[in-house]
């Protein structure tokens, strides 16, 4: 116990904690600027849909699954060039961020392509009567509408990359999971292990209950 | 009363117009071609309210959906107020539907806009700003009675406030046309009478010709003028109300009448009743009163003339655009006057049938 608590520790559970947080950030927000148009193009995209274009339809699912049944350890591995075309290295929080933006777009592209496809069909016909545009059916009336389920959609995401952040720890790329591995488990400091868990599940948590409680203030189905 | 309102604002022009038209969906996978419509020729009027009744899978979604595009008819030609609407192209197509306003069966609203931002979303897709929103969409929902609605959510309103909306919704944009896809049929049958009272009212006030669809007879009985009857994607009766009710030709038209004025005699009778006079029996006749001869008291008259006594055995009397329509089954227990009963009933312009001896 008293380890954990020494100032040098506690500042490495910090430090590590505030890595997460930005990996988990840039990553999160630049795989949901990828993402969520491509998880739109693909709800809308299939035959007789807004935006028909069934066989790049077919071509971006296929591409989406190929990048997402890759185990998330080899992907960090295998794309180590493109890593270091973009950041100049392969090791250190910077350069986790590239393979956890590549793992979360197809993700989120999935998760808001069955949030999309939840809104009711009666609401784009309706749209389409007024004389709506296909863009402006996405932007008046898809997106708003899906908003619950993408907030929804966006946590599980969050909660997801924070896992995998804790993963890239093990290819030295920082963060609570970093932590975790080179004292708790290398180091065989139990105590720091148990406390880099405890922080994760508070995240984890705090990052749930705040997606719920948005997507429930969004959420105007239910009378309150 | 408005009926007469009405059809007197109706004139004799067609605001829509469908000429030989065909609509076939393609092939999907194992499916054959479906031909939903066949050689549909439509006229409605302008400012009138023409129903469209038909069982579901008649084709009455796929005609009204050609009137604002959202299907293409395969062949022939669908015309608003002169425009074709199958030769536009996209963006005129759009253009054009904001003068076809629509209501739907499921009134979909969208969930996360309150009553005040239903409306105004025909307003914002066509470009409008937001100071003539404001100045446009609370009287439409002052029109449709829920001015103190203005900031609910569709969850927190019944079902027919969510339709109330709906017709505010698709009048934002100052339509020509109206076209209602089964709009009272998820709704009770007092809702049901104020929507369509509704409906009736926009109309005369604000002369939008209505083109509405629906299963219910009863619906076409209340508010149109003009009633098409679609069975198999095709139509096989149209004419004014009255005169399709109190005449119906084809036998889908007749089921749908019967309905409303069905006049199956109560089984007790039905299983006593026999073809050829007999003893202690009385003659069992129908009568169908309509037009001119409704009017008067004809039963009095009936009785007085013939110096018999009538027993009434069933009677149904209907108002159907604002005039009497009647079926009324009567029992002459003196059978030797039953030819004297079926002259006179013809001279009072009655419809007569023997309908046998019980």
């Amino acid at each position: 116990m008293p380890e954990v608590f020494s100032p040098q520790i506690l500042k490495l559970l910090v430090d590590s904690f505030v890595q997460t947080l930005y990996m988990v950030g840039i990553a999160g927000f630049i795989g949901t600027l990828i993402g969520l148009p491509l998880g739109v193009f693909l709800a809308t995209s299939q035959r007789g849909e807004l935006f028909a274009a069934p066989a790049v339809n077919a071509v971006l699912g296929l591409i989406v699954n190929a990048a997402r049944s890759t185990p998330f350890i080899i992907l960090v591995v295998a794309i180590i060039p493109l890593t270091r075309l973009i950041t100049g290295t392969s090791i250190g929080t910077s350069a986790a961020i590239v393979p956890l933006t590549i793992a979360s777009a197809p993700f989120i592209a999935r998760v808001i392509e069955a949030a999309i496809r939840g809104v009711d069909q009666g609401l784009i016909e309706a749209a389409r009567s007024m004389g709506a545009s296909p863009f402006q059916i996405v932007q008046k009336v898809l997106l708003p509408e899906a908003l619950p389920a993408i907030t929804l959609a966006l946590t599980l995401t969050v909660v997801s990359l924070i896992g995998y952040s804790a993963m890239v720890g093990a290819v030295g790329g920082g963060g609570l999971g970093d932590l975790g591995i080179r004292f708790g488990y290398q180091r065989f400091m139990p105590d720091v292990m148990l406390a880099v868990v405890l922080v994760l599940i508070v995240l984890v948590q705090g990052v749930q209950s705040l997606g719920d409680s948005l997507a429930r203030r969004f959420d105007k189905r239910s009378r309150h | 009363m408005t009926d007469h309102i009405s059809s007197g604002a109706a004139s004799s022009e067609a605001i829509i117009q469908l000429r030989g038209v065909e609509k076939t969906f393609a092939a999907r996978g194992a499916n054959a071609p479906v031909t939903a419509l066949h050689e549909i020729n439509l006229d409605v009027p302008r400012g009138a309210i023409l129903g469209v009744i038909g069982r579901s899978g008649a084709g009455k979604s796929t005609l009204i959906r050609l009137v604002n595009g959202l299907e293409l008819p395969s062949s022939g030609s669908v015309r608003v107020d002169g425009v074709e609407i199958s030769a536009l192209e996209e963006r005129a197509l759009r253009q054009e539907r904001r003068s076809i306003g629509m209501i739907f069966q499921h009134f979909n609203l969208l969930a996360r806009r309150t009553a005040f931002g239903n409306v105004a979303l025909p307003l914002e897709i066509a470009g409008v700003s937001k100071a003539e929103i404001r100045r446009r969409v609370l009287p439409l929902l002052d029109l449709v009675g829920l001015s103190d609605k203005v900031d609910r959510y569709p969850a927190e309103l019944s079902g027919g406030q969510k339709q109330r909306v709906g017709i505010a919704r698709a009048l934002a944009t100052n339509p020509k046309v109206l076209l209602s896809d089964e709009a009272t049929s998820a709704l009770d049958p007092e809702t049901t009478e104020q929507i369509l009272a509704l409906l009736k009212q926009v109309n005369a006030d604000l002369g939008v010709t209505v083109l509405l669809i629906t299963h219910e007879m009863s619906v076409i009985k209340t508010v149109a003028d003009r009633v098409a009857v679609i069975d198999e994607g095709r139509i096989v009766e149209e004419g004014a109300t009255y005169d399709v009710f109190t005449g119906p030709q084809h036998a889908t038209t007749r089921n749908f009448v019967s309905s409303i004025t069905g006049t199956q005699l109560p089984e007790h009778l039905a299983m006593r009743l026999s073809a050829t006079p007999e003893a202690d029996k009385e003659a069992l006749v129908q009568l169908v009163f309509k037009g001119e001869g409704a009017a008067q008291p004809w039963l009095s008259v009936l009785t007085r003339k013939l110096d018999a006594d009538l027993g009434i055995v069933q009677a149904k009397v209907d108002h159907i655009s604002g005039r009497p329509f009647g079926t009324l089954v009567v029992s002459l227990p003196d059978v030797a006057k039953l030819p004297a009963l079926l002259v006179t009933s013809k001279e009072l312009g009655l419809e007569t049938e023997v309908l046998g001896y019980a």
